[in-house]
């Protein structure tokens, strides 16, 4: 029984199992199926593997969307202390592949740049260079990302205390090494640098860019990120399942019900749960409610950092009329901690439905009033057309999701790619744009937004008036409090879920949903106990974030902003 | 409030003017409570808005909540304009620095709110790269606590700092508090 189990792969397993046997490492590289089709590889294969990946016309695997590194110290039965886990998605054929690079040294792993293959490697490697003391061979600019340079160890692994502070002094700051020269040319004015941010208006959250200005273009630029590193992957490893919760709103704060359902999506996939359709749809209503609050202060911040701060005044009430919804669900307005594994922290409250219905009439309305004065205006025309330009090729290249990747003229959603929840059911529209540039992106938010609404109506139109919200296996939800009180068992399962936390099988899994600024992966490692063994976020403004120093070339300083705006950054879900 | 001088000590009022219809003139106070007065009324804010924290300062600045209404919706963006520091969100390590530079840029007298549990002890991020609540580095007037306040606890923190300028104590950093007693005397 146990070698067929080994043998029968999967068919898209099946298929990924014959390509890399047609590859340049075939016989190094081994197949096996779990969530997804893993290919498991030694660091020296992995560039061509890479390669291969890409280019080959049976895998075209485009999208790089994430670099988890993980060590394996405290795991039992794994090949060797380090590895990286590598996730690429294939826009032609929608598929994924997991690639595990098991880094044999344990001393100091090394793991070999795919920057070349992939340039949205790069900000990934340097991560798991941060976190986790890979030497990344050939990496352009091998830095700590994260961490503050005076930092010592590397954080995530296991043997690193969570507590342990670093004192950091100005002083310490590393400035990018061109930055430091002079660049005198012939002919032209000496260049200046000069450091935006990490402390200025528009650079929402926290991120340092570092420019060099020719005039008043940028001819060279580097951003520095990690100035909100909250160590958000480390706590998850000392918490409990349903503890990690509250941490999760915390990552993009501005639509943090998107991250609690990303999240306990991912916990009830691995325990293999369903949950009743009414809790689905509650789920699904305050998840589109919160793309729109997200949207409308990606949009409003915007403007407000290229002048036009009544737009802003209009959108934020939007946000104000749903905050009143969201405080009516569960008590907190901005960081809901809403959803819980296996349902919702508590029912919705009974005039759900009608209060989400008085929202579907006053949104549009702020909606249009943004924009008749915005989407013809002259200046915001001239600020924002042509600017801050990704091209589809650079957009995949990048590893952009998302409204970055449907502006540039990719149609990839999340929620019509991979369907969860009802997604499928309803009729919406991807908007897109081949543009590309920032008010292409302006025009696919507001369009989403109206999608949005579009799905919420339906889901209301079949919201059940009445039933459960929460699955009822009292091994993952906590029993009602009026079976704990008169049950022995209910308090039984009560004790342990509260002293012990969920029982999560050991394996891993990656699940994905539709953030508001694309795609909101989590891959989660279980050993069996109470909480995650290792938990990686894959937020979606992190390869948005990492071509923006390539972007801005060429452009103004005012330009730059104008595109940051454009970005969506939350420095929250950005530096974790 | 002090603002027609001391209980059981009336302003002198002049007659009123003819055709003024009996409304006085002037009134006397101490320099002292009019600075104050002047100075809770028009308090010029830095948003060190870090993380989720902002986004309900952001709130607070809005149309709903309207921080103008207390006089403070001046929001500067230069340390060198502003009074009053409103740290929200977390403060990293890496950010420390940063952090204590714009509050040793902003000019006397100046005080400080740290909003949220993150600024004010580190919150539930009691981790390696998190600083366990700014008055490691800065002296801070009000705490406002609350993952994230709602922006009443934000304003009801502002009205705090109000009365605490009116009543004339000063601000907690003794540089500060020097600066503003050579000012008055």
């Amino acid at each position: 029984m146990t070698v067929a189990l080994e043998t029968a792969l999967s068919p898209a397993a099946e298929r990924v199992r014959e390509r890399v046997a047609a590859s340049p490492v075939a016989g190094r590289a081994e197949v096996v199926d779990r969530d997804l089709p893993t290919i498991e590889v030694s660091p020296k294969d992995w560039p061509t593997l890479a390669r291969f990946l890409r280019d080959d016309p049976g895998c075209r695997y485009d999208l790089f969307l994430d670099l988890c590194g993980v060590d394996n110290l405290r795991r039992r039965g794994q090949k060797t202390r380090y590895e990286a886990v590598v996730h690429l998605h294939s826009l032609p054929s929608n598929e994924r592949v997991r690639v595990r690079v098991l880094l044999p040294d344990a001393e100091n792993p090394s793991l070999p740049t795919v920057c070349d293959t992939y340039p949205a490697a790069n900000w990934f490697e340097r991560e798991a260079y941060d976190l986790f003391g890979f030497e990344v061979p050939g990496h352009p600019n091998l830095h700590r990302l994260l961490c503050h340079d005076a930092f010592v160890g590397h954080p995530l692994r296991k043997d690193y205390a969570p507590g342990q502070r670093w004192f950091f002094a100005e002083e310490d700051l590393r400035m990018p090494e061109w930055s430091k020269e002079t660049d005198v040319r012939a002919g032209h004015f000496e260049t200046q640098t000069i450091s935006i941010g990490p402390s200025h208006p528009a650079t929402h959250g926290i991120i340092h860019l570092v420019v060099r200005l020719d005039g008043e273009r940028i001819v060279r630029a580097e951003t520095m990120i990690g100035y909100l590193h909250r160590c958000f992957e480390k706590m998850a490893e000392k918490h409990h399942w349903n503890q990690i919760i509250p941490y999760t709103d915390r990552l993009n704060y501005v639509s943090a019900m998107l991250n609690g359902v990303g999240y306990v999506r991912t916990v009830e996939k691995m325990l293999g749960m369903e949950i009743p359709d009414r809790g689905r749809l509650a789920r699904t209503i305050l998840s589109e409610f919160s793309r729109i609050m997200d949207h409308c202060v990606c949009i409003g911040a915007n403007l407000v950092d290229i002048g036009a701060l009544t737009n802003f005044i209009y959108l934020y009430q939007n946000r104000e009329n749903i905050y009143d919804l969201l405080e009516a669900c569960c008590g907190a307005r901005l960081t809901v901690s809403y959803v819980r594994v296996g349902g919702l922290a508590v029912d919705v409250p009974e005039d759900f439905v009608a209060r989400c219905r008085a929202l579907l009439e006053s949104i549009p309305v702020l909606i249009d009033d943004v924009e008749k004065l915005v989407t013809n205006n002259r200046i915001i025309r001239n600020r924002l057309s042509g600017t801050g330009v990704v091209t589809k090729e650079q957009a995949v290249a990048w590893g952009m999701t998302g409204p970055m990747l449907r502006a540039s003229g990719v149609p990839y959603d999340v929620r019509r790619a991979h369907p969860y929840d009802f997604y499928d059911k309803f009729d919406w529209d991807i908007p897109i744009s081949q543009d590309g540039d920032n008010f292409a992106r302006y025009l696919v938010r507001i369009e989403e937004m109206r999608q949005s609404l579009k799905i919420i109506r339906q889901a209301l139109d079949v919201f059940p008036a009445k039933g459960p919200i929460n699955s009822d296996d009292w091994r993952v939800v906590l029993p009602p409090k009026d079976a704990v009180y008169h049950d022995m068992e209910s308090l039984i399962y009560h004790f342990k879920l509260t002293m012990e936390g969920i029982r999560v099988p050991a394996g891993e899994r990656y699940e994905w949903i539709e953030g508001a600024n694309g795609e909101l992966g989590y891959y989660a490692i279980s050993d069996g106990r109470g909480g995650p063994y290792r938990l990686k976020v894959r937020p979606p403004c992190f390869p948005n974030m990492a071509a923006f120093e390539q972007i801005v070339v060429g452009g103004t300083v005012s330009d730059a902003i104008a595109t940051l705006g454009t970005l969506n950054v939350i420095a929250g879900e950005l530096d974790r | 409030m002090g603002l027609f001088g001391k209980k059981g000590e009336l302003p002198a009022l002049q007659p009123p003017r003819p055709g003024a219809a009996g409304a006085a003139d002037f009134f006397v106070t101490r320099m002292e409570e009019m600075v104050s007065w002047a100075r809770k009324n028009s308090l010029w804010p830095f948003p060190f808005a870090t993380a989720c924290c902002g986004i309900e300062f952001m709130s607070v600045a809005a149309a709903h909540y309207d921080i103008s209404r207390f006089g403070s919706e001046v929001v500067r963006f230069s340390p060198r304009q502003a009074d009053l520091l409103i740290v929200a969100g977390t403060v990293t390590d890496k950010m420390a620095p940063v952090l204590r530079k714009i509050y040793d840029q902003m000019p006397e007298p100046k005080w400080v709110i740290s909003m949220g549990v993150c600024a004010s002890s580190g919150g539930f991020y009691r981790a390696y790269h998190v600083t366990q609540g700014i008055d490691e580095i800065i002296p801070v007037d009000v705490y406002v606590p609350g993952c994230p306040p709602t922006p009443e606890q934000l304003i009801y923190g502002i009205m705090e700092l109000q009365k605490k300028i009116a009543s004339g104590e000063k601000s907690r950093d003794s540089r500060s508090a020097k600066f503003a007693a050579e000012q008055l005397s």
